[in-house]
C-alpha cells in the first residue's frame, strides 16, 4: 500500500488537460486550480523558479498543512516529492544531509535501523523535510527541544532572484530566521542538513495519567514536563462544567535496550510498519457527529488508566497514531475540515480556559484535540511556536455557527497575544496577522530582499496578504 | 481568496443597484469581504448600495458604469476590474429586467429588450467572468436565476423563458469549469419584494432581499450548485414542473 498522500486524495478532480490540477490541503477545503510540475533535482528546481509564469510559484511537499498554504491558484505549483536524495549520512556527528522532498517517513525508515531518529517529529511522519523546515513543525518534545528549526544544521534555499543561498543559525542568520516557519514565501528550499538523536530502541517508555479538569492537567504539566523528553495531553473538548478539560496526559522517553523485555533485546529496533488500514473511499457526511465523538470521548477517556508507569509503546504508535489510518482526512465527510490551533503565552491560561469553555459550549465535536506545553525557543521570525500552551482541535467546516465563533477566539487569542498556526490555518482573518506575529514586518523586509517582485505565491499568501506590496497577477 | 468557510474577499457585482445584489453585498462584507467593486447602468444608483457595502465593513468601494445591453464593452470593463483590483473571488450577475408581458405580446422590440437584458447580456458578462476566473485558478460566480426558469408560466413567460436561457446557460458552465478551480451557483428565488416587483401581487412563499442574501451565503458556505430562497420552492416548483399540462393552465399561474 502506497504512504496516504493528499495530492492523490485531494485532488479529486482532473481536468485532464495537461498538468494542471485541483489541489487542496490535508483539510480538503478551498480548491485551487495550478500547474503542477515535478522536479528532481535543486537544478530542475531552480530552472522551474526562472521560468514560472506572472502569478508565481510555490513548493508543495505531502500536501499535510491543513489549509491554502501549498496551493498556488492559477500559478505554479512544485511537487518536491521528487527531490528526495539522501546526499549524506554523517553518523559521528548524527547528522544528515537530504534532498527536501523527503519524507520523514523515509528518512525514519533508513536511520532508525542504525539507531538514530529526528530530533523533532509532527504528528504524522508523511510530511517532507522541505515542509516541515517551511513550518517549523513542533513535536511532543518542544518543551525542551524547541521546533525543528532549532535542529537544521544549515539549508539551501533557491530563491525568486536565481540565488542559491546556504543559511543557518550562523550563517545568513536572517534568511535562515525568515525561511523557518515562512510558508515557502522565501524562497525554495532544495535541501537541508538535520541532526539526529541517538536511540536505543524503537520503544518509548510511557507514563499516562488522567486529569480530571483544566487546573490539574496544566499544573501537571507544569510541575513535571521537564522530567520527560516528550509531553502531550489529549484533552475532551466536549467535557463541560466541572469537567471542562479533562484530559489524559501521555509522558515519556525513548527505551533503553534494557528496559525491553529479554525476547526483543536481540532486535531493538524496528522499523515502523507501513499504514494497515485504509478510511473507505466514500465515507456519509455528518459520521462524525457530536454523538458519535462525544461516545468515544468518554470512552477513550474511560479506557485510559488513572495512571500506569513505564508502558513500552511503539515509535510510530506514540508518535504517529493516525498514521495507521490511511487517508484518514476523508472522515470528515466531503466538505473537509479545518485545524484551529492557537498558542498563548504562559499567563494567560485564563484565555486558554475562555476558549475551551467557548469550543465545549459550542459543542462542535472534535476527536483530536491536543494540549502542550512550548518552551522558550523562539528563531523563526513568524514561526508559531510561543513560551505558553498550544491547543489544536479538528473541526467538520459543517459545524453549526463555526466562522463566527472562531472569529471570537481569533480576538481572543489577539488579545492574549497569542496566535493561530500558518500551517493549519484556512481562514483568519487577515487584520489581525499582524497583532498575531510581532515580527512579520522584520520577516516582511527579509523576504522583500530576497524575492523584489514577490514570485513566492501561495493562496495563503494571497489570502492573508503575507507579503503585501507584491505586483498585481496579469 | 476564498476561505475554507466559503467567506470571499474581493467582489465584482453586476448590477449593483439590485436589491437582492445590496442584501448580499452587505452579508459578504460583514465577513471577509474587504474589496467590492458594484457595477450597473447608472452609476448615481450605485451611491446608496456602496456606502451600505462600506458601512457593513468593506475597506475599498469602487462603482463603475457598465451597461448589460452592450455586450462588446463586457471584456473590457469586467477585465479592468481584475486588472485594478487583482483576483476576484466572488462575481455575481444580479442584473435583470422584469417587463411587462402584456406589452411585450404586442411588441416584439419590447419582449427581445428582455431577452437581450436578461439571458443574451448575462450570458455574455458570465462567460467574460469565467474566462477570468479560470485564468486565476480559482473564483465562484454566482448568477441570479428564478424560479420562472423552471417552467413558463402564462402570465410572465416571456421573462421567465430569459431567466430559463441563462439558467441553463450557468448550468451547463457549470460542469463545463468543474476542474478549473471556478464554481458557478446558479439562484432561484421566488416572489421577492424589491423594487422590481413593486405594485404586483405577492407570490405564495413571497420572500425578502435579505433573505435570499442568506441563502446565497449559505450556498457559498456549502459549495451548492443550485440555491433555492425560499429553500422550500424546490419541492413546490418540482411539483408544478411535473403537472400535466391541462391542470397547469388551469391553476392560472
Amino acid at each position: 500500500m502506497s504512504p496516504p498522500d493528499s495530492q492523490a486524495t485531494a485532488a479529486a478532480t482532473r481536468n485532464g488537460t495537461g498538468d494542471a490540477r485541483l489541489l487542496t490541503g490535508w483539510g480538503l477545503t478551498a480548491p485551487t486550480r495550478a500547474t503542477v510540475h515535478r522536479p528532481r533535482t535543486a537544478d530542475d528546481v531552480a530552472a522551474e523558479v526562472a521560468a514560472r509564469g506572472g502569478r508565481g510559484v510555490i513548493a508543495r511537499g505531502l500536501g499535510r498543512a491543513y489549509g491554502d498554504a501549498a496551493q498556488n491558484a492559477g500559478g505554479l505549483v512544485l511537487d518536491m516529492r521528487g527531490v528526495d536524495a539522501v546526499r549524506e549520512i554523517d553518523l559521528d556527528r548524527g547528522q544528515v544531509t537530504v534532498g527536501a522532498g523527503l519524507s520523514l517517513d523515509r528518512l525514519i525508515s533508513l536511520m532508525l535501523p542504525l539507531g538514530w531518529f529526528p530530533d523533532v517529529v509532527p504528528g504524522t511522519r508523511y510530511v517532507t523535510v522541505g515542509g516541515a523546515i517551511a513550518a517549523d513543525i513542533h513535536g511532543k518534545n518542544h518543551h525542551l527541544h524547541g521546533s525543528i528549526g532549532e535542529h537544521v544544521v544549515s539549508l539551501e534555499l533557491l530563491t525568486a532572484a536565481g540565488e542559491r543561498i546556504t543559511a543557518g543559525p550562523e550563517r545568513n542568520a536572517d534568511v535562515f530566521a525568515a525561511t523557518l516557519g515562512g510558508m515557502g514565501l522565501t524562497g525554495v528550499i532544495a535541501e537541508a542538513t538535520l541532526r539526529l538523536s541517538p536511540i536505543e530502541t524503537s520503544h518509548v517508555r510511557v507514563d499516562t495519567e488522567r486529569a480530571g479538569d483544566l487546573d490539574d492537567v496544566l499544573a501537571r504539566m507544569q510541575d513535571g514536563d521537564d522530567a520527560y523528553r516528550y509531553s502531550v495531553a489529549w484533552i475532551d473538548c466536549l467535557a463541560r462544567g466541572a469537567r471542562l478539560g479533562r484530559s489524559v496526559l501521555m509522558r515519556g522517553d525513548h527505551a533503553t535496550v534494557d528496559e525491553l523485555p529479554a525476547a526483543e533485546r536481540e532486535r531493538p529496533l524496528v522499523a515502523p510498519p507501513p499504514a494497515r488500514l485504509a478510511a473507505p473511499p466514500w465515507v456519509p457526511d455528518g459520521l462524525l457527529r457530536r454523538s458519535t465523538v462525544s461516545a468515544f470521548n468518554e470512552l477513550y477517556f474511560r479506557r485510559a488508566p488513572r495512571e500506569e508507569r513505564g508502558r513500552l509503546e511503539p515509535l510510530h504508535a506514540f508518535f504517529f497514531p493516525l498514521d495507521a489510518v490511511d487517508g484518514w482526512n476523508r472522515m470528515y465527510g466531503s466538505r473537509g475540515f479545518l485545524q484551529y490551533q492557537f498558542a498563548v503565552p504562559f499567563g494567560q491560561e485564563g484565555a486558554l480556559r475562555r476558549a475551551l469553555e467557548r469550543l465545549s459550549g459550542a459543542r462542535v465535536a472534535s476527536f483530536l484535540a491536543v494540549l502542550k506545553r512550548f518552551g522558550p525557543h523562539q528563531r523563526g521570525l513568524i514561526s508559531f511556536p510561543l513560551p505558553g500552551w498550544t491547543l489544536a482541535l479538528d473541526i467538520p467546516v459543517t459545524a453549526p455557527g463555526l466562522p463566527g465563533l472562531l472569529d471570537e477566539l481569533d480576538e481572543l487569542v489577539a488579545d492574549a497575544s497569542g496566535r493561530v498556526y500558518l500551517a493549519k490555518d484556512s481562514r483568519l482573518r487577515p487584520d489581525l496577522l499582524g497583532r498575531m506575529y510581532p515580527r512579520l514586518d522584520e520577516w516582511r523586509e527579509v523576504r522583500a530582499r530576497l524575492d523584489p517582485e514577490g514570485v513566492m505565491r501561495s493562496d495563503l499568501s494571497r489570502r492573508l496578504a503575507l507579503a503585501p506590496g507584491a505586483p498585481v497577477a496579469a | 481568496m476564498r476561505d475554507a468557510l466559503g467567506s470571499v474577499q474581493t467582489v465584482l457585482v453586476l448590477g449593483g443597484s439590485s436589491d437582492i445584489a445590496v442584501a448580499t453585498v452587505r452579508s459578504l462584507a460583514a465577513e471577509r469581504a474587504r474589496t467590492i467593486v458594484l457595477a450597473g447602468r447608472d452609476p448615481d444608483r450605485l451611491a446608496a448600495p456602496a456606502r451600505a457595502a462600506r458601512d457593513a465593513g468593506a475597506e475599498t468601494v469602487e462603482t463603475i458604469s457598465f451597461d448589460a445591453d452592450d455586450t462588446g464593452s463586457h471584456a473590457r470593463v469586467i477585465g479592468e476590474v481584475f486588472e485594478r483590483h487583482g483576483d476576484v473571488d466572488l462575481v455575481l450577475v444580479a442584473f435583470g429586467v422584469l417587463g411587462e408581458q402584456e406589452r411585450s405580446l404586442e411588441d416584439p422590440d419590447a419582449a427581445l429588450g428582455v431577452l437581450r437584458t436578461n439571458f443574451l447580456g448575462a450570458a455574455s458578462a458570465v462567460l467574460v467572468a469565467a474566462h477570468r476566473l479560470r485564468a486565476q485558478g480559482h473564483g465562484t460566480l454566482v448568477v441570479l436565476s428564478s424560479v420562472a426558469a423552471e417552467r413558463a408560466r402564462r402570465s410572465n413567460f416571456i421573462y421567465g423563458s430569459s431567466k430559463s436561457g441563462i439558467d441553463a446557460f450557468a448550468q451547463g458552465l457549470a460542469d463545463e469549469l468543474a476542474g478549473d478551480g471556478v464554481q458557478v451557483m446558479v439562484v432561484r428565488p421566488g416572489f421577492v419584494h424589491t423594487k422590481m416587483t413593486e405594485g404586483l401581487e405577492p407570490a405564495p412563499l413571497a420572500t425578502t432581499p435579505d433573505k435570499v442574501a442568506e441563502a446565497i451565503v449559505d450556498g457559498l458556505r456549502r459549495g451548492a450548485h443550485t440555491v433555492w430562497a425560499p429553500p422550500p420552492l424546490r419541492y413546490v416548483m418540482s411539483v408544478l414542473r411535473h403537472l400535466p399540462r391541462p391542470l397547469f393552465r388551469r391553476l392560472d399561474l
